[in-house]
């Protein structure tokens, strides 16, 4: 579609294989959890504590990447907090995504006071410091993973608003919106059948970034301790406990920390691809 | 008188923000279950005694009542008094404001220099290798939040070559009684450069963490903008002037190319401001967001409302600020 | 045949791709004016981006020579190209609009090369550009001095960046379209003033047109490009009394003359554009190892 765009095809194609991957083989784990985990996650032994991990000396053998200040094992840890990672990012997200892309498509194409009301909301959403929300609003619900994603969708709809209200209405200005209309459509059917289908590759790349959103939003509220109950692995805890330690036992920061840093560049470089590949209208 | 319009308009519709962030704040955190007041008081309080605290604050009267209570307190600069710490809202809040400032303003640095920096280098490199690398240092940079960043700094420079501290703002063991809250402008002036060296030594990577993202932002901003201005005639004409490459970018298109940039800028030096409350948190700096965030563990009221509405106020004040500079910088609107 | 600017073979092209100037030479002599004519996307502009080193980063140059006053370009190193261009040489830009600085006043725009490349003190090289504004008919130029582009119409900026081109006394001026992107009753107005200043400052002009009319009225010799070809060069007498080429006669033909108006357009005949085509087939074909 664009001009000179040819050279930077391919390695846009390279990122989307390689954050692809990353993606699947992490819900691969998060699904097989149980059968590849070489160990109980919350089991805790005090004498196996801060183990390093394989390669190292003092290593016990099947802990592979080493054991926390508790004696629980690092990798199986972080394989049960995928389920974790990814139940929020694909439930949150998406809840976002269909909250605010509603309102978003709502307020471009109607205009009018459905647009001075949902604008008037996300500018004051926009004047709330996003962390400081959310902590709020576990404080409010009590820690859990329905509150994670309730908190999620509460602050994030904004985020799918402001792109879809400006892409709405960008395409409702456009003269074949108002020749469906001519041709005697409703407004509703309009926005479904001209609208809906022309955001749609911007709702799909604004919903893969915003996965990755909700895995970090998920870390944040475990490292300030507000997540899910303390005993199911999480990789914010994970992480939270090892910043403690950092300076005796690395590990326990490194290993969770790689593995959410791939996640959220994965889900952030596939929304990026995505939106290139299909979006002519975004850059 | 257009102009007086778009202030009056302008100020209305930030009183608006700000009355509805107060509302939401307020509703929001009264809707807790758990009574504040029992927190605060030892095991063996009496029910007499909790009510009188709760008349105290005021906490046995309706929601709407508390709040224009709330709001007329306000009004006359009273943000009410803190439950955890039992001093004036105002008085805590503007105590860290400083530090909070200071770190933001810090990393808003760091932030335009590196991203400057990679957007002059991109140009001058265009369509080559050069301009392929910092597109995608600057696409790596964007993919990653500040929050794993810190966590990437504290692992390279806290662990594995420790030059910088991972905590704190200043090191206890420095001597030196502030006047002020704002340590490093205060010791700049003082000309305590030691207890300056020391003050960035801290500040440094939980400003870098916040800047990271901003920086790659800016990369990519003002280098697309200064290659659409080298297009143009003006520049053209520059050249057979006499002037090289480097002269060119930097005084015929970069003045040109800042002010496009310049309004993305000031929306995301509010996410960044945004940002510091869980970069404090990180790396233990006792700013506004490491209160915030004990506000909220403790379920201090009064503090949580008043540091929010700070929050708030800082991001309409970054905006007025921003639109203000883009009428200073473009001489069309100056002019006219 | 010598002259104050020689170009001689100068073939540039896309960087692996098409031809954009094919053996391309010409004279302009000193205190002359030679005219480049050409259709649009025949090249012209090309060759003053090429004398003046502001081709597109696309383009290159596979072989020719661009002497100035004696000396090879293409021989020089780029600073010191560009030190020579800038102290003998000028650019009288197509489109007025966005070929002054937005963000600069107009002064600064006249003086700082002066200052900057030439080493003129300050207060002289203000004074300069004050006597040139004058030249070039501006009222209050102290005024407009201060002022920023947008203040200003098309007209007086086109008349600022005449002013501008002379301020150094270059002994070659290009003029790349200047009075394209204006209106028709200022374009006259330009002309003239562009005629006058020349002959005033005694400069060698190349000046770059699509139009034989405009190229009457100024020009001592011109050039005929077609598809990056010189198809003739002539002296201005000669030409219109008797094109050689095919391609001249045509587009001598297809122009409306001011002494004639009512006289019916002529278009450019099939035929002979396909001559030049095969003309520039065989010339490549040649060229190709």
């Amino acid at each position: 579609m664009r001009d000179a765009r040819g050279e930077v095809k391919r390695p846009i194609g390279l990122r989307l294989w390689l954050s692809g991957g990353w993606l699947a083989l992490l819900v691969l784990a998060a699904l097989c959890a149980p059968l590849i985990a070489p160990n109980d996650p919350l089991m805790q032994d005090l004498f196996l504590g801060r183990m390093p991990p394989f390669w190292m000396d003092g290593a016990e053998p099947g802990f592979w990447l080493g054991t926390d200040s508790l004696g629980r094992d690092v990798l199986s840890r972080i394989l049960y907090g995928a389920r974790l990672a990814l139940i929020v990012a694909l439930v949150a997200g998406t809840l976002t995504c269909l909250v605010g892309a509603t309102l978003g498509l709502i307020a471009g194409y109607y205009r009018g006071w459905p647009d001075r009301i949902i604008s008037r909301f996300v500018d004051i959403w926009m004047a709330f410091p996003p962390v400081l929300f959310a902590i709020l609003l576990i404080a409010v619900l009590g820690p859990g993973l329905m509150s994670i994603i309730i908190a999620i969708v509460v602050i994030d709809w904004t985020r799918f608003a402001r792109v879809i209200r400006a892409e709405a209405m960008t395409q409702g200005a456009m003269d074949y919106v108002a020749s469906a209309q001519v041709a005697g459509r409703t407004r509703f059917g309009t926005m479904l059948t001209e609208i809906l289908p022309n955001v749609l590759p911007t709702i799909v790349a604004l919903l893969t970034l915003e996965m990755g959103v909700a895995v970090i939003v998920e870390a944040i509220l475990s490292f300030v301790n507000l997540s899910i109950s303390t005993d199911s692995p999480t990789w914010g805890g994970m992480i939270a406990e090892g910043r403690t330690s950092v300076h005796q036992a690395w590990w326990v920061l490194v290993f969770p920390l790689i593995t959410l840093f791939l996640t959220v560049l994965s889900f952030s470089q596939l929304g990026e691809g995505l939106k290139d590949r299909f979006d002519p209208v975004l850059r | 008188m257009t102009l007086l319009r778009n202030i009056l308009i302008r100020l209305l519709t930030t009183a608006i923000t700000l009355f509805g962030v107060a509302v939401i704040v307020f509703v929001v955190i009264r809707v807790v279950p758990g009574n504040p007041i029992a927190m605060m008081l030892p095991p063996g309080a009496t029910d007499a005694d909790i009510e009188r605290l709760q008349a105290q604050y005021g906490f046995d009267k309706s929601i709407f009542e508390q709040f224009v209570i709330w709001l007329g307190g306000v009004m006359q600069g009273d943000f009410g008094t803190s439950i955890s710490l039992r001093q004036p809202v105002a008085d805590l809040v503007l105590g860290r404001l400083p530090a909070t400032l200071e770190l933001s303003i810090f990393a808003l640095v760091i932030a335009v220099l590196i991203g400057g920096a990679l957007a002059l280098l991109g140009t001058l490199y265009r369509d080559t290798k050069g301009e392929a690398a910092v597109d995608v240092s600057a696409g790596m940079a964007l993919s990653v939040p500040d929050f794993l960043w810190g966590l990437v700094l504290i692992l390279l420079f806290g662990v594995l070559w420790p030059v910088f501290h991972i905590s704190g703002r200043i090191s206890p063991s420095l001597n030196i009684d502030f006047t002020t809250n704002f340590y490093m402008f205060e010791s700049l002036i003082r000309l305590r450069f030691d207890v300056w060296a020391d003050l960035v030594a801290h500040m440094f990577m939980p400003a870098l963490a916040l800047a990271i993202p901003l920086a790659a932002i800016i990369a990519q901003l003002l280098k697309q903008s200064l290659k659409e201005t080298m297009h143009l005639d003006y520049v053209t004409l520059a050249r057979t002037k006499g002037y090289g490459e480097n002269h060119v970018i930097t005084r015929e298109a970069l003045p040109n190319a800042i002010l496009p940039t310049l309004t993305l800028v000031g929306v995301q030096f509010t996410f960044l401001i945004g940002g510091t409350v869980i970069i404090e948190r990180l790396f233990s700096y006792e700013g506004l967001g490491n209160m915030a965030i004990d506000a909220v563990i403790n379920r201090d009221l009064p503090l949580i409302q008043g540091i929010v509405i700070l929050f708030a106020l800082l991001f309409t004040l970054v905006n007025l600020v921003v639109d203000m500079l883009y009428v200073v910088l473009n001489p069309k609107l100056r002019h006219a | 045949m010598s002259g104050y600017l020689s170009i001689r073979n100068l073939t540039v092209r896309l960087k692996g791709g098409a031809m954009i100037l094919r053996d391309v030479s010409l004279t302009v002599r000193a205190g002359q004016v030679h005219g480049l004519v050409g259709e649009s996307g025949a090249g012209k502009s090309m060759i003053g981006k090429a004398v003046l080193g502001t081709l597109p980063r696309a383009l290159e140059v596979v072989s020719g020579q661009i002497i100035l006053d004696g000396t090879d370009l293409q021989t020089l190193d780029p600073k010191e190209r560009r030190r020579r261009i800038g102290a003998s040489a000028a650019l009288i830009p197509q489109d007025p609009l966005t070929a002054l600085n937005p963000s600069k006043r107009i002064g600064p725009q006249i003086t700082r090369r002066l200052v900057d490349i030439l080493g003129w003190p300050k207060i002289a090289a203000e004074a300069r550009a004050l006597e040139l504004l004058e030249e070039v008919h501006i009222p209050d130029p102290a005024r407009v001095m201060r002022s920023y582009p947008h203040e200003l119409s098309g007209g007086m900026r086109q008349r600022i960046l005449i002013a501008s081109a002379f301020a150094a006394e270059p002994k070659l001026i290009i003029a790349d379209e200047p009075t394209t992107a204006l209106d028709v009753t200022v374009q006259k107005q330009i002309l003239r003033l562009i005629s006058e200043m020349q002959s005033r400052h005694d400069t060698a002009l190349l000046f770059v047109t699509h139009d034989l009319g405009v190229v009457s009225k100024v020009c001592d010799t011109l050039s005929v490009l077609y598809a990056g070809k010189v198809v003739e060069e002539a002296n201005m007498h000669r030409f219109f009394m008797r094109p050689i080429h095919p391609y001249s006669a045509a587009l001598l033909a297809a122009t409306p003359t001011y002494t004639d108006p009512t006289g019916s357009l002529t278009p450019v005949p099939q035929t002979v554009i396909d001559g030049v085509e095969r003309e520039v087939a065989e010339h490549d074909m040649r060229a190709a190892p």
